[in-house]
């Protein structure tokens, strides 16, 4: 359950933020909230939930009339030209938890968003008050910078800001100035291939036709993982779980490469070819195949167990006495 | 015997060999055995590679078997050792620079990783977030960042937490460690280090002051929580061929304050795609293979960008065959990566020999990279930051031997 409009509201009151409100129909466009609270002392602004081609997610606010280039952002960040998109709109739900049209800093307040990167428009420093909607779209609040920048540091976050339209050059001596925004320490969802690698198995020169489609299909079947936690997304108030070595789905994927090979090896063609002698055949390629591909995996598995011990021991809380 | 390279890196530079930069002579390809010659390191022969096998009980590494890893720094003795039952740890290192991480920065990682397997020995891996803060003028912040990203793809290569320590020097300079950068840096002269790294005027002291901590790593007393009670731990060294300098400072001064030299294996650069004049570019995206590559980028880049031998037009090429004279990047490519040997001898016969086309020798070659890409991707996710903290806790690592 994400915080209601109401919570926040009264949490602005108790870090003593001064702020006005107004109600008023909801809104879905900055026109239209100009309609609506446009003459009533405070600029307006314009909030941009974005996403980036690794999963992580950015708040862009910004004055209403700041020009604000995705592009040239993208590339500010080390993302390069095209790295930066809006956000799906199931974003704006399961992770900020407000309404279509209601991108705004305050929803920073919520657990989900714990790993959203906040930019703020150095202009906003510049105007007496601005206006954001606080979690809902029938009202505007507007604040001061010195305001926000309360509320952000109750968050444990520390608020800075950006020359939103500046456009400094990128490149090899030239490091992007706002790759410090990038978040770190979001789950990472494991890059989806863009299409179906075209790899065969490590056994290269001896795998036939029929193999190689058995290969593919595994593989498409299987996506990686006995690290099952790596896929969620965290979800209010939990933090990122700790992904647990989970023997089951490990023995899985031995058995699956294993079989898969197995299947491979035993055909018509190679019954024919070793008789009795197949048996003999298949294990000692099995063992030449898969054995570096299943100690990694192992390996793997055994760094996955040895992390979620580690993070025990350093939480552990010693015995009262 | 080494030789006293001061004298040579006087005279007139052809190519020019150094951690910051490797280029060719008159954009050709780099002679190795010159370089060998100057640094004053010896050739791996394949009596080496025979040693390994015997002792570790294992096919040796395809970067052995291919001369990828082809000169070395008293290797003779670390194996002498390890048969007198004294065994050694392992030490390398990343300059974390940038997030993307190519195939040529994985080769010296997945070498040392079977290293680690074969031998059975624990492993230190220095991230020089210092060191690219400064050569690179990034904030500190930004190089301790990458540092952490560049451990997870690090850590995806495959080593074993229970004999692997990760640290990055903005965390970890300090007590024995710094203790032992004194000791070293009080051996070396302002000349001394100018003549080996090139440092001038303008140059800032941060520079000046860098090399003594690439050096401490390969002594077992700056890793107390490790080695406390194995001062006389000997460390063997895998990394590419234009990091030596450092560790030629390192060797001169070891026996000064009573440690071990280090031993080193080195390597070849990866050739940049488009012909080997030096090395990958972090900066220029065709010039490599990045870890991050789909399989669609992976083939896109072969196909268009990798410099090749074949000739100009398919009855060319089926009369001459393909020049192999000249570096043809994806036999160069299959060479470090195409696990075997019998198939890669069976291709450069045939594409030699004209009757295999270029145009199949990438197709062979997009599989094997797509393959490795494919699976380090996969390792990859399955890293997390606490798997990084774990890695990179000051612990100790008892079965580190085992």
């Amino acid at each position: 359950m994400g915080s209601s409009k109401d919570q926040l509201l009264v949490r602005l009151k108790e870090l003593q933020i001064d702020f006005s409100q107004y109600e008023h129909p909801v809104v879905l466009t900055v026109e239209a909230q100009a309609k609506y609270v446009g003459n009533k002392g405070g600029a307006l602004s314009k909030n941009l939930f974005l996403k980036d081609k690794k999963h992580r997610y950015y708040i862009v606010s910004a004055l209403a009339d700041t020009k604000v280039d995705l592009k040239v952002l993208s590339q500010r960040l080390g993302l390069g030209k095209g790295g930066l998109r809006m956000a799906p709109e199931q974003a704006l739900g399961e992770i900020l938890q407000v309404p279509l049209g209601c991108v705004t800093p305050f929803a920073l307040v919520n657990e989900s968003a714990r790993h959203v990167s906040l930019l703020l428009d150095q202009g906003i420093k510049t105007q007496e008050r601005c206006f954001f909607h606080p979690l809902s779209n029938d009202i505007s609040i507007s604040l001061d910078a010195h305001g926000l920048d309360k509320f952000l540091k109750s968050t444990g976050r520390d608020p800075s800001y950006v020359d939103l339209e500046a456009n400094p050059p990128v490149g090899k001596d030239q490091p992007p100035d706002l790759a410090a925004f990038i978040p770190s320490g979001s789950t990472v969802l494991p890059d989806l291939p863009d299409e179906a690698p075209a790899s065969q198995d490590s056994t290269g020169n001896h795998v036939s036709a029929g193999t190689k489609s058995a290969a593919v299909i595994a593989k498409a079947v299987k996506p990686s993982g006995n690290v099952q936690n790596v896929k969620e997304k965290p979800v209010n108030g939990a933090r990122p779980s700790i992904p647990s070595a989970n023997a089951g789905k490990f023995v899985e994927e031995l058995l699956d490469k294993t079989s898969t090979l197995l299947l491979s090896e035993i055909s018509e063609d190679s019954i024919k070819q070793h008789g009795g002698q197949l048996g003999t055949e298949v294990v000692n390629n099995i063992q030449k195949c898969l054995r570096e591909d299943l100690k990694n995996l192992a390996t793997i598995f055994k760094n996955t167990a040895y992390t979620e011990g580690f993070y025990a021991g350093i939480h552990y809380q010693p015995k009262r006495l | 015997m080494e030789k006293k390279e001061d004298q040579q890196l006087q005279q007139e530079e052809e190519q020019v060999v150094n951690p910051w930069e490797v280029s060719a002579k008159d954009g050709g390809k780099i002679d190795y055995d010159k370089l060998i010659d100057k640094f004053g390191c010896q050739r791996l022969d394949q009596s080496f590679v025979d040693r390994v096998q015997r002792l570790t009980s294992r096919p040796p590494h395809v970067f052995l078997r291919r001369g990828v890893f082809f000169a070395h720094r008293d290797l003779n003795e670390i194996l002498d050792a390890y048969e007198r039952g004294d065994k050694f740890y392992l030490y390398t290192g990343r300059g974390p620079s940038s997030e993307a991480l190519h195939l040529g920065h994985l080769i010296p990682f997945m070498f040392t990783k079977y290293l680690q397997d074969a031998f059975k020995v624990p492993l230190v891996i220095q991230l020089t977030d210092d060191e690219k803060c400064m050569w690179k003028n990034l904030s500190v912040e930004e190089s301790q960042r990458l540092a952490r990203e560049n451990a997870k793809d690090i850590i995806a290569c495959g080593f074993d937490i229970s004999k692997t320590f990760i640290f990055s020097d903005f965390d970890y300079v300090g007590g024995a460690f710094y203790k032992n950068m004194v000791k070293v840096a009080k051996c070396v002269t302002y000349n001394k280090v100018v003549g080996i790294f090139g440092f001038t005027g303008e140059d800032h002291i941060g520079k000046v002051s860098f090399p003594p901590v690439q050096a401490v790593p390969s002594f077992p007393s700056s890793f107390p929580h490790l080695f406390s009670s194995k001062d006389d731990l000997r460390c063997l060294i895998p990394c590419a061929i234009d990091q030596d300098p450092y560790f030629r400072m390192t060797r001169d001064v070891a026996p000064r304050i009573g440690y071990h030299k280090p031993a080193l294996i080195e390597s070849l650069f990866f050739p940049a795609l488009q012909g080997e004049t030096g090395k990958m570019s972090a900066s220029d995206p065709n010039s490599a293979i990045y870890v991050t590559d789909s399989a669609k980028d992976i083939k896109f880049k072969v196909n268009k960008h990798a410099f090749t031998g074949g000739q100009e037009s398919i009855e060319k090429h089926r009369q001459y065959g393909a020049n192999l004279e000249v570096v043809d990047i994806p036999i160069k490519y299959l060479n470090f990566f195409l696990e075997d040997d019998a198939e890669l001898e069976h291709i450069k016969k045939e594409y030699g020999a004209g009757r295999m086309l270029t145009g199949e020798v990438k197709k062979r070659l997009i599989e094997v990279l797509t393959e490795l890409v494919e699976r380090h991707r996969r390792a990859r996710a399955a890293v997390t930051d606490e798997m990084v903290d774990a890695f990179m806790a000051v612990r100790p690592l008892p079965n580190m031997f085992d």
